[in-house]
């Protein structure tokens, strides 16, 4: 546990003094930020849409939260192209493999890195519903869930990252590999609005079904169960997949 | 020299698909030695070091450092191991001591003990007046010198080093090659170099790697003992063969023109005053006695070209 936390740690650090971290929080910033205020012009110019069944919290985070999937959806195999790649590439991997420290503990040092780093991404756009406790009531449960869905939805998509970075030596490869894996687990959703025996499998494998009963404040623990298996097995792929590459 | 095997290689073999990179090697290494591997380019050095560290598994044979078995205790034996690849593995973005508390901290040094750790690596590696500097702008010279660092922060009993002098100036090659030598004593070291005069001045050992193969291992202090097998001999007045031949522990003649002979002597003999008597009552007008040693040098060519000379037979 000490040496994940010692490879979690260091691994924090590059991301944030790498200029990447931080054009990639300025821009999903500005974005929400942008978003955020359109949401709040619409409740303005049409205040009758909130009623007593869709409030405030209802409307600004599922706007917010809804758009911030796909940005997620964007960066974040940037976020994870370099953790392995980058390292095979620059041969600063071999610090690591000639460690006394096992493969999943490197693979889940450098998964817990970046989750410091999805932690702060969702901070800063959680201020921005917040921001409205000021001046009205909110539903504070719903955008709690809201937001613990999209934690557990940027998990899924760093894990899926970190795996295709394992694979090859490009970060470049290794964004545009996670971002097409990503694109493909979220768009298998389509396949659920086809009349079809399967259906209802591919509403159950499709990354963002599973996001739709979280959004709307409904903790429901199948949802919780799927981001977090499909973040266990994309980790253990990448424990294997680095496994082969010693042999 | 009879400390204990802190580094036992057997039989180690490593395909890269078809290609036979190393073939059964096997080497042992007991603490306060330090064992040269030499070779050409391609002959399986990194390969075989990167095998005893644990970064590439062996298609066969089985590595043990400090008792530890590699294949089956990995942690266990890496605990006991500093590495430094060829390239450096570097984090460019930090500085010198983030970079070496991380390397500390990865090789299980308690919080507490990491400052100090960190502090007697840069003072051995010459790195105290770098140490806020972030390691991307630091010369080749320097980034080797923090690669040494993290091999040794931790103290290990066992050290490999993949060619550790590459890219430094003559005067940081003479303090790395001195800090080598200082943590041989205490330690077991391994370093791959094509550096022929820096295996001599730092190794106590040496084996030669061609094609995969050890194709030489012998301590450093046999080879350069004041044994030889052949004495040049120049005379003015040269007697026949037969009176050269008479000479004690002669056991060859041969010669090399009107005045110069090559004489072969019996194992550990040393006949040379025995020559100069000789030459000097029979009134043989010696010239020149000189003893032909051979160098690391001639044994690494000898030992490397067999094929060349093969072809040219």
């Amino acid at each position: 546990m000490g040496n994940t936390l010692t490879i979690a740690s260091a691994e924090f650090r590059r991301i944030f003094v790498s200029p990447l971290a931080w054009a990639v929080l300025a821009v999903l910033q500005i974005i929400a930020g942008y978003v955020f205020a359109v949401t709040l012009y619409q409740i303005s110019a049409n205040p009758t849409a909130l009623n007593d069944f869709l409030g405030v919290s209802d409307y600004v985070g599922a706007n917010i939260f809804g758009f911030m999937t796909v940005l997620y959806l964007l960066v974040m195999p940037l976020m994870t192209m370099r953790a392995f790649s980058e390292e095979r590439k620059s041969g600063s991997i071999t610090l690591l493999f000639s460690a006394p420290v096992s493969l999943s503990q490197i693979v889940l040092g450098k998964f817990m890195g970046l989750f410091g780093f999805m932690l702060v991404m969702l901070l800063l756009v959680a201020l921005m519903p917040l921001s409205l406790m000021f001046s009205t009531d909110l539903d504070l449960g719903r955008i709690a869930a809201g937001l613990f869905g999209l934690l557990l939805m940027l998990m899924a998509f760093g894990a899926a990252g970190l795996f295709v970075s394992t694979l090859t030596k490009e970060p470049t490869i290794a964004a545009i590999g996670g971002f097409g894996l990503l694109l493909l687990v979220w768009l298998v959703n389509v396949m659920a609005y086809q009349e079809g025996a399967y259906a209802e499998v591919f509403k159950q494998i499709s990354l963002l079904s599973h996001y739709e009963n979280l959004r709307r404040g409904v903790f429901n623990t199948s949802d919780v169960t799927y981001y977090l298996l499909f973040c266990a097995l994309f980790l253990w792929g990448s424990v294997q997949r680095l496994d082969m590459e010693r042999n | 020299m009879d400390g204990e095997i802190l580094i036992e290689a057997r039989h180690l073999s490593r395909r890269y698909g078809p290609t036979l990179a190393v073939s059964d090697v096997s080497l042992t290494l007991r603490k306060g030695e330090i064992l040269g591997l030499l070779g050409p380019n391609g002959a399986g050095k990194s390969t075989t070091m990167k095998m005893l560290c644990g970064c590439l598994s062996p298609s066969q044979g089985e590595v043990l450092i400090n008792g530890q078995s590699m294949q089956a205790k990995p942690e266990a034996a890496k605990r006991s191991l500093g590495y430094l690849p060829e390239q450096p593995p570097l984090y460019p973005e930090f500085n010198v001591d983030e970079y070496l508390g991380y390397c500390a901290g990865l090789h299980g040094i308690s919080r507490a003990e990491r400052a100090a750790a960190v502090t007697r690596a840069k003072q051995a590696c010459g790195l105290t007046h770098m140490a806020k500097r972030n390691i991307a702008n630091l010369s080749k010279g320097y980034q080797q010198r923090v690669g040494l660092a993290q091999a040794i922060i931790h103290r290990p009993p066992v050290i490999v080093l993949d060619e550790p002098t590459v890219g430094l100036d003559p005067i940081q090659i003479q303090e790395i090659r001195a800090l080598i030598k200082a943590l041989g004593r205490e330690h077991s070291v391994i370093l791959s170099s094509h550096i022929l005069p820096e295996i001599q001045a730092v190794c106590s050992r040496v084996a030669i790697i061609d094609k995969g193969r050890i194709v030489f291992a012998e301590a450093m202090d046999v080879i350069q003992r004041e044994s030889f097998g052949s004495i040049v001999l120049g005379l003015r007045r040269p007697p026949d063969l037969a009176a050269l031949s008479a000479l004690p522990e002669i056991i060859g003649v041969e010669a090399l023109g009107e005045q110069h002979f090559r004489l072969r002597c019996a194992r550990e003999a040393d006949p040379r005053e025995a020559i100069v008597a000789e030459a000097a009552r029979d009134d043989w007008g010696l010239i020149e006695l000189r003893p032909e040693v051979r160098t690391l040098e001639e044994i690494f060519i000898e030992k490397t070209s067999g094929d060349v000379l093969a072809e040219a037979a």
